[in-house]
């Protein structure tokens, strides 16, 4: 069965890779992941903060005592070139890139405009195949409009892209008022992919310490509908690639996100669950469910039940939204039993 | 054919470092102030792969003492290594066995003294010359330097004359005035040191080397017969030393131009009055005589260079045939003796026919005290009179013995092309570094010189910076501090309040201030003394709001690059737009290899200052109502009013003699008196909210947040802003409850926020106690703080002695200068409140001694009875033994106090005596017992007509139980004291010793030591430490007998008073390791419990008590207080600079230290726990008691 497919520009194999997460955090996990045959590697994000505040924080903290006591002109030794945040980063890029034969796409993680956004050209003088950016922000500014939140990140997306040469994808958020024409606008702004969608880690709250606590979940196929309805309704209004990131634990979940339009398929939670021969799980399946259906390629397949090839587009749209509701409280009497 | 270097500017201790870096193969050092910085150079040297001029990475390792380092020095120099050291002060003499032998043995070696003081009556930290004097008769060549050039420069004459001459070199320089003087300096290239040392010579030292392939034995034993003659077989060697080191010097000049010689003179040719000394007083020295000399007096100057073997006939023939009076002075004490150099000089003198001069002999400049024109000018002139004073003081006023020659304060002579800036800033804002950065800027950027003097604080928070800056077109000699200064900034606006700083200001100069208030606003908000200043000084005056501009800018609390840009703009030392440049220019050095965020930042700060930069009219006329507040309150006592008061004001320098007491013995509870008031925020109490858990007294680490239970009646007449409400508890039913902030004592480290479990149900944020702005809450919480400590203390008896009851016990240790959020003094601050009125205090030095003990203020304190901790510091070196032997003291007294009642016995009472001896003093009810008995005893020994009578009462008090603890960091502990230590575990003797375990030398500045664990990145562990911590506790337990605990306050406060209580009830030796956060760790202490927490989570700080009482009564004699580690070790490292820059470093590095941390812990909790289910055999039941003195 031909699984291939073009992501970014990056001829694929088929369109299982890891996505950006722990799993490329070392060598050996990397190599794991080429080996049960991802076809491409995110890379974790290089988070903005690691740039700015982390670098800060270790600056501040060994700068702050000194020179403030005639016994103690400092508390650290000097190591001259700290290898910060990214720095490290570009190193494990550019070893990653010597350890694997698959693509590697690197992630910058941020908002805000600013000196940050330099290390995209770092990142591609690394030897990164491609650049996803991570726009990860929580509009807390009662004072900001959603238009300005656009703005900013079509100002980032802008400054990234005057950057460097390699493909750039944007990973967007579920909570953009109108996501079509904010992804149309990305593209204008020179966006070659669009991820669907991060997965917001949302804190947990502590009520027996009254605390709000971070708390890791790992995604479920549940999760997965929210990508395949946006990805139906963006797919072929946009001259850009989608990946579906979020939810894709069993081959036919990666094959309901390529049949709403998804040309590339990130995994992660399923592999921190079941370990990278997981891949090979999903690729296989996708191939046999494929080869009994009489697909001839993936290809076929692809965009196939999107919003503008959909026998019915209307299921994608608000009505898809009553019916559920509806059929959920008809057939809750019958404890959950569904035909 | 000269070599010029480059120039640059660096410290002394740099620029020495540096020489001897490249000039050897193995430095052996051990942290001490003010040579710490020369080690931790070679160290970071090294460690970045820096060679010496053969091409190799020179071996730098840290020691366990100054002896260790000695030791490790002595024995690679018989392999055959070359070898360098650097130390200073107590450190040289723990190094003078060693010393003996090398010189001995004839064994070519440079070792390099930043030269302090000795502690005598006192520690002092500063310069002079009491330690290189105390080591003038090992045999070392003594070679002195007056300036960090001549530093740098003669440490390169003693590598290359001690290779040629075979005899070891000690080359010292003042400590801080050169040690720590930044200045511009032509550097000495590799070239210039490879003539200087040519391998001829280091072949040498290879052949005499050590080693089985031609077997010899150094280091025999002689006997009467032969060791006499075998000693005087050296003399040659030094007879031909004076010589050699002259010839290294002209080749010294051959190659840079820079001539030196054993002697030098400076004046007049024929120079009737002539000034003999050695040091950094020299170039202050020659800049006067220069000076009077043009205004036609005849004045000479002989700097000594090479003081061992002492130069007679370079001295004699330096000196002008002319002198006819001539003054030696000497930069140290011999008490009750004429001081050495004057021995020398006048012996030479003597020697040579010249017995004809008037030679007085003067000392000067002990621990740093300023050595001025005013003072030279003092010293000429007692010479010109017909009897000149002889064995006079300079520098000082000595009304005691009248040996002081009279000054003229105002006297100087600094040329007018020199800028002099003065800058007063905060420890923590940067201002020290930003100047060190200012004068590389003009000192490297263009053809000034430039000279920067630092001056701190005693205290660790709050700490005010003094910086003097010299800038000028030639080399500035003035080694001394800014008395009249063109430029003042004062950085922080709360300063304005505490320091005259604009009494150094001359006619006409610029001050700047940071302030919050408008240009047009500020002048109303100064106190009239600084407004009279400006009017009649004719003074420019700008201010910016550099706090606000840093806010708005990113720079947090980080004002020092704007402050630094408005020096620039100001003072026109350069043109405004060449000196922005350069500004930003430095950033990007100092940044650029961190971040270019970082480095943009600073850019836009830079650019953000002169916006918001104004200058202010002055007045012609100095109308404030606001007077600066007097120093301490009125009602302070006698002492405090004329003494501390004025050492606070920062003019201790006036004080005369007769002020000090002549023995080092202060009173202590002074901290009371210094109300700093450096807090932006306090806590306030929410007493509704309140739960009364007492957590936030006991975190505090300045004892500057209390609580008290007292009787509803002490509420009458309180302030009507005074919070109380009904106790909780039933021990106090029907009693009020008070937690109350001493607002300022305060230094706003959120700790007791932080520890506060008492949320607010609806509004979780707000606690029982938050902070809040002091401004607003100043006068009524100082009110109210008052009031408070009116209130009466809670009945020790009925306090129960947990947590919560410990805090309700007054503390007796208060406002110390410690570290904002130190984690060490919390622990001190306990140990006072449960023991305080009995309890000895053994103090290593390092931190706590240094917040325990460093004037002008004491934070020990007393009770209302009087009674208090007796506290004394020794040494680093010697504290466990200091503490035993206070033990013996006590233990004999005691012992003697008990045979004499029992032969007094039928004059005071029988029942009394016995009831003295039978007491149970294990309560705070047996003890105030036996005072009321002993106090019944004194009365009737008053009686009693015999001598025995008249030595028992002296020694009464014994017969009250006495608590001696021994305190002090892990620096003492795991590594200069742990022989001692160790010895005192061994005694059996009813010590208890408190380490306070911050796992790196903090007071020195985070050198490693044997406590720092795997992974931290410390001083000589850059790049993270490799070897695991030593686990003292278990080696204690091994000796059976011992007490030990490992505590962690902000993890399990609980477990901490527990233990503190049974090592106190232990009649044995008792341990306890206390884990301590602190500012060497790299986070904000306000997180200080929550690490501490996550250290014990993890398992890397296990808590666990081993109680050998329990092994006579069958039980497991060691009980865990934590369970297995629960939470993962990275997270609590990564939380921490120290580890985490390991990480920045180098992640794989990292990785592999974490998991050899991880494996080590798990190893270690594995043994705890095993060791924890081990019992142990009880022993035989005790003897039957030896019968008690009264023979019953």
């Amino acid at each position: 069965m031909d699984l291939t497919t073009t992501y970014l520009g990056l001829k694929l194999p088929h369109p299982l890779m890891a996505g950006a997460s722990p799993l490329s955090d070392d060598l050996d996990a990397v190599r794991r992941l080429e080996d049960c045959g991802a076809s491409a590697i995110v890379l974790r994000s290089l988070f903005e903060e690691q740039i700015t505040r982390e670098l800060e924080g270790t600056v501040h903290h060994m700068d702050i005592h000194a020179g403030a006591h005639a016994e103690a002109l400092s508390y650290f030794p000097d190591p001259g070139d700290f290898r910060l945040g990214p720095q490290a980063y570009l190193e494990h890029l550019e070893k990653v890139k010597a350890a694997v034969g698959i693509p590697v796409i690197a992630s910058l993680n941020g908002i805000t405009p600013g000196g940050w956004l330099d290390y995209a050209r770092l990142i591609q003088a690394v030897g990164a195949d491609a650049l996803e950016l991570n726009v990860y922000y929580l509009p807390t500014d009662p004072d900001e409009d959603g238009a300005s939140v656009e703005a900013r990140t079509l100002e980032a997306l802008r400054v990234v892209r005057g950057e460097v040469r390699i493909p750039v994808a944007v990973k967007l958020s579920p909570f953009f008022s109108s996501p079509i024409h904010f992804a149309r606008q990305l593209v204008d702004a020179g966006a070659d992919g669009l991820v669907l969608f991060n997965r917001f880690l949302q804190p947990d709250l502590d009520l027996e310490n009254l605390e709000v606590v971070p708390r890791l979940h790992l995604s479920t196929s549940a999760e997965l509908l929210l990508r395949v309805r946006w990805l139906a309704l963006i797919h072929g209004r946009v001259r850009a690639d989608l990946a579906v990131s979020g939810g894709v634990h069993t081959p036919i979940d990666a094959l309901k996100a390529v049949m709403a339009g998804a040309s590339a398929v990130q995994v992660v939670s399923a592999l921190l669950q079941r370990g990278p021969e997981h891949l090979e799980t999903l690729r296989r399946g996708m191939e046999e469910w494929l080869d009994l259906h009489e697909y001839e390629s993936l290809r076929q397949a692809l965009g196939s039940l999107s919003h503008a090839r959909t026998p019915n587009p209307q299921a994608l749209a608000r009505a898809n939204y009553m019916r559920i509701l509806q059929g959920w409280l008809e057939t809750e009497p019958m404890n959950g039993e569904r035909s | 054919m000269t070599t010029a270097g480059q120039f640059h500017t660096l410290d002394g201790n740099e620029a020495v470092a540096s020489v001897a870096h490249r000039l050897s193969e193995v430095i052996a050092i051990y942290p001490i102030t003010p040579s710490s910085n020369m080690g931790e150079w070679a160290d970071e040297w090294s460690a970045k792969g820096r060679t010496n001029i053969w091409g190799a990475v020179p071996s730098v390792v840290e020691m366990q003492s100054e002896g260790g380092a000695a030791g490790a020095v002595h024995g690679a120099l018989q392999a055959g290594a070359l070898t360098t050291t650097f130390t200073a002060s107590q450190g040289l003499l723990l190094m003078i066995p060693n010393m003996y032998k090398i010189a001995g043995e004839l064994t070519p070696f440079a070792m390099h003294v930043s030269a302090r003081t000795l502690a005598t009556s006192s520690l002092s930290i500063f310069g002079d010359h009491s330690d290189v004097m105390a080591v003038r008769q090992t045999g070392f060549a003594m070679l002195c330097s007056e300036s960090v050039q001549a530093a740098q420069d003669l440490a390169a004459v003693a590598h290359a004359a001690t290779l040629r001459s075979r005899v070891p070199f000690l080359h010292f320089f003042d400590g801080f005035r050169t040690s720590h003087e930044v200045a511009k300096i032509q550097e000495l290239p590799d070239g210039v040191l490879k003539a200087m040392v040519p391998d001829d010579l280091v072949a040498q030292v290879r052949a005499r080397a050590l080693t089985p392939d031609r077997p010899v034995v150094r280091g025999t034993a002689s006997n009467p017969d032969t060791f006499f003659q075998s000693r005087e077989a050296c003399t040659p060697f030094y007879d031909a030393l004076p010589g050699i080191v002259q010839a290294e010097m002209d080749r010294l000049a051959g190659l840079t131009g820079r001539a030196y010689h054993l002697v030098d003179y400076v004046g007049h040719p024929e120079a009737d009055r002539v000034i003999i000394l050695m040091g950094s007083g020299g170039t202050a020295a020659e800049e006067y005589v220069e000076w009077a000399n043009a205004q036609g007096q005849k004045l000479g100057l002989l700097k000594v260079r090479l003081y061992r073997p002492f130069p007679a006939e370079a001295l004699l023939a330096a000196l002008p045939k002319t002198a006819k009076a001539v003054a030696v002075l000497d930069r140290t004490k011999e008490p009750g003796a004429y001081d050495p150099l004057y021995l020398d000089v006048v012996a030479a003198l003597r020697d040579g026919g010249r017995e004809g001069l008037a030679v007085v002999a003067g000392r000067y400049g002990l621990s740093s005290k300023e050595f001025n024109p005013a003072c030279l000018k003092a010293v000429y002139d007692n010479l010109a009179l017909d009897a000149p004073k002889q064995r006079f003081t300079v520098g000082i006023v000595d009304d005691v013995s009248h040996t002081s020659l009279v000054m003229d304060p105002d006297f100087d002579i600094e040329p007018a092309d020199v800028t002099r800036a003065l800058f007063y800033g905060l420890g923590a804002d940067g201002t020290v570094g930003a100047n060190k950065n200012s004068i590389k800027i003009i000192a490297e950027e263009t053809d000034n010189y430039g000279q920067g003097y630092f001056v701190y604080d005693s205290k660790k928070s709050g700490a005010v910076t003094i910086s003097h800056l010299r800038f000028g077109p030639r080399p500035i000699r003035s080694s001394y501090l800014i008395r009249k200064a063109n430029f003042v900034a004062c950085h922080q606006p709360g300063f304005l309040e505490k320091y005259d700083m604009l009494e150094a200001a001359a006619e006409g100069a610029t001050f700047l201030l940071n302030t919050p208030h408008a240009a047009d606003k500020v002048w109303e908000t100064l106190p009239v003394e600084v407004q009279a200043h400006l009017v009649a000084k004719k003074l420019r005056f700008y201010v910016i709001d550099a706090v606000a501009v840093a806010k708005a800018t990113g720079m947090g609390g980080r004002i020092n690059t704007i402050m630094q840009t408005c020096f620039f703009a100001i003072s026109g030392v350069l043109p405004k737009d060449e000196a922005i440049a350069q500004i930003k220019k430095s950033i990007e050095k100092t940044y650029g290899r961190k971040g270019e965020a970082l480095v943009k930042k600073n850019w836009e700060a830079v650019d953000a200052t002169l916006a918001h930069l104004h200058e202010v009219k002055v007045p012609d006329a100095a109308t404030s109502a606001l007077h600066r507040p007097p120093t301490v309150p009125a009602e302070a006592p006698d002492f405090v009013q004329r003494v501390t008061a004025v050492m606070m004001e920062g003019k201790g320098d006036l004080l005369p003699v007769s002020a000090f007491p002549p023995d080092g013995t202060w009173p202590s509870g002074t901290t009371k008196w210094e109300k700093r008031a450096i807090a932006l925020d306090i806590p306030v109490w929410d007493e509704a909210l309140c739960i009364q858990c007492n957590k936030c007294a006991a975190v505090c680490p300045h004892a500057a947040i209390r609580a008290k239970v007292y009787d509803p009646a002490g509420l009458a007449g309180a302030p009507g802003t005074f919070k109380a409400v009904d106790y909780k508890g039933a021990e106090f039913k029907g009693s009020k409850y008070t937690i109350q902030v001493a607002p300022e004592d305060c230094t706003g480290c959120n700790l007791c926020v932080m520890v506060c479990p008492a949320k607010d149900k609806s509004n979780p944020r707000h606690k029982a106690i938050d902070m809040a702005p002091m401004a607003t809450l100043r006068d009524a919480e100082k009110a109210n703080y008052a009031f408070f400590l009116g209130l009466p203390e809670a009945d020790r008896e009925a306090v129960k002695l947990d947590l919560k009851g410990s805090q309700f016990l007054e503390p007796l240790f208060e406002y110390s200068g410690a570290c904002s959020g130190c984690g060490e003094t919390p622990y001190v601050k306990l140990l006072t409140q449960l023991f305080g009125d009995r309890l000895y205090i053994a103090n290593a030095t390092g931190c706590s001694s240094i917040y325990g003990g460093n004037l002008p203020t004491t934070p020990y304190t007393v009770n209302a009875e009087g009674r208090g901790p007796a506290w004394a510091n020794s040494l680093f070196e010697d504290n466990a033994e200091f503490g035993l032997g206070m033990r013996l003291a006590v233990d004999q007294h005691g012992q003697h106090a008990r045979e004499l009642l029992a032969g007094l016995a039928d004059k005071v009472g029988t029942d009394l005596a016995d009831a003295i001896f039978r007491a149970d003093q294990s309560s705070e009810a047996g003890i105030r017992a036996q005072r009321a008995r002993v106090a019944a005893l004194r009365e009737s020994l008053a009686r009693v007509d015999a001598p025995e009578a008249r030595s028992l009462a002296l020694l009464s008090d014994y017969l009250v139980q006495k608590s001696v603890w021994i305190v002090g960091g892990d620096g003492w502990a795991y590594d200069i004291g742990y022989g001692g230590l160790d010895h005192v575990l061994a005694s059996g003797r009813n010590v208890n010793i408190l380490v306070l375990d911050t796992e790196v030398y903090s007071n020195t500045g985070g050198q490693a030591s044997k406590a720092t664990p795997i992974g931290a990145s410390a001083k000589f562990a850059m790049a993270g430490k490799v070897q695991p911590k030593k686990d003292l506790g278990m080696i204690a337990m091994a000796n059976h007998d011992v007490y030990v605990a490992k505590v962690a306050l902000g993890a399990k406060d609980a477990q901490t008073v527990k233990a503190f209580l049974e090592a106190e009830s232990f009649p044995g030796p008792s341990l306890i390791l206390a884990y301590s956060h602190c500012i060497a760790h790299g986070y904000d202490m306000a997180l200080g419990g929550e690490q501490q927490k996550l250290a014990v989570d993890s398992g890397y700080w296990p808590l666990f008590r081993f109680d050998p009482r329990r092994i006579a009564t069958g039980e497991l004699p060691m009980v865990l207080d934590s369970g297995a580690p629960k939470s993962a070790l990275a997270a609590f490292m990564r939380n921490e600079t120290r580890f985490r820059m390991v990480e920045q470093q180098d992640p794989a590095r990292f990785k592999a230290l974490l998991a050899s941390a991880e494996q080590h812990l798990k190893a270690r909790y594995a043994a705890y726990e095993q060791t924890s289910k081990m019992t142990l055999p009880a022993p035989p039941p005790p003897e039957p008691a030896p019968a008690s003195a009264d023979g019953k």
